[in-house]
């Protein structure tokens, strides 16, 4: 082996070191925010409501403690290792337990690896979580690139499919020749990408967002669950998808603003859908978090989005997913092959009917619906969430 | 006349006067400005385009003197007087012509009362711009409320159609008994739905961006369908400058469901410049206009300068309007370049850099009493900013015929 790929396949150790003086600027700008007008409804129907932001504003200058994110992160072995071309960095966490099953788990936007910190107890050591030994996950969760602390892709084609390519050599490179993949958000279409491409060693996949009907599929509007989940997928396209279109088509554009105020960041990122903000705002506001969305938890996402700069390359990638969607009008994507679980958090955007499950997916060996959690269902609800990636991939252990 | 009322309907001179420490502020803000890393392409697709957005960052944060447009603004007779619970700042020039007509003119977004300044002496003072009296317009130009100096809504309702109906209270409080309006982008609508609802004294419109398109091609543009067969040259053309508009107004549609969340543009000067340079206007991504007006330091014939372009910026972010002016697209359920009804006297000039050339058949059919129809050779979306003369010029045609016989 030559030198030069020893380099590049190198496996490097990484720690999380922010700056004081960076932590000084992020608290400066917040201090220095200046507000728009009060919104002119008593609801989110024009945006981020303006008390919503100014709580968050104010628990972030005062209770928030901006080094949390590198103490949180300090605890875990962290990696960064390059992948074609882009700097991948990487949570690893290994089960002690020997039999435990290889776990690929992808964050979303405007999520990022603090989303899935709290599964990494209940699915790596699941018997001090309730669980038993054959319940145990390797688990490797990854930046995606232009988010967090992988570096950003400087050149064109970094849309879902092609980190959905870089994902397997990652976990071949990890040593993992037999392994599951899972994600919600832009991380359910990262590993819905990954099932259609079924590298060597992807036995089954797991998402909590139902990606083809995102993506348009055909699917059945019969009964009265089937009706609600395309009424709520319409209502979302129609006045919840302001951030997607924007970061689709004009990612530069609103990037200045994300990198360079700290309050517009946090807006733009709350700003997701309507299950969440309300449940943020009731954290900031009232001080009533839902299950695992609090505030530290909230602004730790935010603040490693603000100290990573990551605003505008985060945005970037779904600029990428049209330019691909646009390449790809009109075709079928390839048919997935291998088993696939999913499970309906009833906060998610739309709830997905067992019937579009098995018809985006006829490989389906799992799928369940709960009573708790949403959008963000591992960051809300992380013992609910590992219990159902248990169960989901208990049928394809050896 | 009780005291209330007459409170009420006062007319207050105005005066621009921005303390200093804002304009510090604003300047120690731009240098402290945290930059995105640059675009991954090699065009404007992606948004405005780092290098572009850095350069006038710098003019604006060293060079740029926004005392000059303050001056320029304290030179005119600038007013305020409540309309509708709601303090609307003007700018009324009368020309010293006394039979000079009276003309209410609407700015848009991403403008500002800054888009009108090279038309009042034009209008107002013809003799001295190659004109003649017979020409001349007593100029009335109002900041719609939510921009520039005007008062901000604190509750909804104020759409093009509210707006039309308090141009008309303002008009009859000068004392402006008939009058004709003007308008483009945002502008446009208000003018369209002062016609529409035939607000007292309007005796015409003119419109640089007319709502013409027939309601079938207006709903298959909408739905990105098929074009309807058989479309004669100029209205195929149309047809597909509507697709491609269409395609590049996700701003619109940011501010039309969102607002609110564009926290962004009140608290960061180089996020507003980009939001307000990222404006499709037909000519290509980002405003083509407005590009070619922030690559030009200087003009002689009047067309729009970098320092122009700032001076809306600028005016935009002292004023911290940019949230409050964006929430007239979430206000607007109506249609865009739709026909909407007109039935007073219309006049029209198609720009060639408009959001769609406008066919002469189109503005027939929507308009029916059109009294004036222009293609020009120059101009776009900001007609006026950019070419002031042709753009005086088409406003001295266009409402030409309402003169003869008019009762002065």
């Amino acid at each position: 082996m030559s030198t030069t790929v020893e380099t590049t396949t190198e496996i490097r150790p990484f720690q999380v070191e922010i700056p004081q003086e960076r932590i000084a600027d992020l608290r400066r700008r917040i201090e220095a925010t200046r507000w728009p007008s009060r919104e002119l409804v008593d609801d989110r129907s024009q945006g981020v409501q303006l008390t919503t932001l100014k709580a968050l504003a104010d628990y972030w200058t005062t209770d928030y403690g901006p080094g949390r994110i590198a103490d949180r992160l300090k605890a875990l072995p962290q990696f960064t290792t390059e992948i074609d071309g882009v700097d991948v960095h990487f949570i690893h966490v290994r089960s002690q337990h020997e039999g435990a099953l290889p776990l690929i788990m992808t964050h979303g936007w405007p999520g990022s690896i603090i989303e899935l910190l709290e599964t990494i107890g209940p699915l790596t050591d699941p018997t001090a979580h309730g669980g038993s030994a054959e319940d145990a996950f390797h688990l490797v969760l990854p930046s995606v690139p232009g988010y967090g602390f992988s570096s950003e892709p400087t050149e064109l084609g970094w849309f879902a499919g092609r980190v959905a390519g870089a994902w397997p050599v990652l976990m071949q490179r990890l040593g993992y020749t037999r392994y599951v993949a899972q994600g919600g958000d832009v991380g359910a279409a990262i590993t819905d990408a990954m099932a259609r491409q079924a590298p060597e060693g992807l036995v089954g996949i797991h998402t909590n967002l139902l990606v083809p009907a995102l993506a348009g599929a055909p699917l059945p509007t019969d009964t009265d669950e089937e009706k609600a989940a395309a009424n709520a997928l319409a209502t979302f396209r129609a006045s919840g998808a302001g951030y997607l279109i924007e970061q689709n088509t004009r990612p530069q554009t609103i990037g200045y603003a994300l990198l360079d105020s700290p309050v517009a960041l946090a807006a733009w990122m709350l700003d997701h859908d309507t299950d969440s903000y309300y449940k943020i705002a009731h954290a900031f506001v009232d001080g009533e978090p839902s299950g695992g969305l609090t505030r530290d938890h909230i602004l730790d996402n935010i603040t490693l989005y603000w100290l990573t700069g990551t605003g505008a390359s985060a945005a970037r990638a779904y600029w990428e997913g049209g330019q691909a969607a646009a390449r790809a009008a009109g075709q079928a994507p390839p048919p997935v092959t291998i088993p696939v679980g999913f499970t309906t958090f009833p906060g998610e955007i739309w709830q997905t009917p067992r019937t579009w499950a098995e018809k985006a997916y006829p490989t389906l060996m799992y799928f369940n619906k709960v009573d708790r959690g949403g959008h963000f269902a591992a960051w809300e609800e992380p013992e609910l969430f590992s219990t159902e990636v248990r169960a989901a991939f208990s049928s394809v252990r050896q | 006349m009780s005291a209330t009322v007459e409170t009420a309907t006062e007319i207050r001179p105005f005066q621009v006067e921005i303390p200093q420490e804002q304009l510090d502020d604003l300047r120690r803000r731009i240098a402290a400005t945290n930059w995105p890393e640059k675009e991954t392409v090699a065009d404007e697709s992606q948004g405005v385009p780092l290098a572009m957005i850095q350069e006038l960052a710098r003019h604006w944060g060293t060079d740029y003197d926004w005392r000059k447009c303050e001056a320029t603004l304290n030179a005119l007779p600038n007013f305020i007087t409540e309309i509708d619970g709601l303090d609307i700042h003007f700018i009324h020039v009368r020309s010293e012509h006394e039979d000079a007509l009276p003309l209410i003119i609407n700015h848009g977004w991403p403008g500002s009362i800054v888009e009108q300044l090279k038309i009042i002496g034009r209008l107002t003072d013809p003799t001295a711009y190659g004109g003649s009296a017979a020409e001349a317009f007593h100029v009335v130009i109002p900041s719609m409320p939510g921009y520039g100096f005007s008062g901000k809504p604190s509750s909804t309702g104020w759409g093009p159609e509210r707006m039309g109906r308090a141009w008309a209270q303002l008009m009859k409080r000068l004392g402006h008994d008939r009058y004709v309006a003007q308008g483009g982008d945002w502008g446009a609508f208000v003018v369209d739905w002062m016609g529409v609802q035939e607000v007292e004294g309007l005796l015409a419109i003119h419109s640089n961006m007319p709502g013409t398109v027939p309601p079938e091609v207006d709903k298959a543009t909408l739905a990105g369908e098929p074009s309807p067969s058989g479309l004669p040259a100029d209205e195929l053309r149309a047809w597909e400058h509507l697709l491609t508009t269409y395609k590049q107004v996700d701003y619109a549609r940011i501010m039309g469901s969102r607002p609110q969340t564009l926290y962004a543009i009140a608290d960061s000067p180089v996020g507003l410049a980009a939001w307000l340079l990222d404006h499709g206007d037909g000519d290509g991504q980002p405003a083509g206009g407005l590009v070619s007006g922030i690559n030009r330091a200087t003009s002689d014939t009047g067309e729009l300068t970098r320092d122009e372009f700032l001076d809306n910026v600028t005016l935009y972010w002292l004023t911290n309007t940019g949230v409050s002016a964006s929430r007239l697209y979430w206000e607007y359920k109506g249609g865009f370049f739709n026909v909407k009804g007109v039935s007073i006297p219309v006049a029209v000039s198609v720009f060639p850099g408009e959001q769609y050339q406008a066919p002469r058949s189109w503005a027939e059919r929507a308009y029916p009493n059109l009294i004036y129809f222009n293609k020009v050779a120059r101009g776009g979306h900001f007609a006026a900013w950019e070419e002031p003369e042709l753009f005086s010029q088409e406003l001295r045609a266009a409402f030409k015929s309402l003169r003869n016989g008019r009762s002065s």
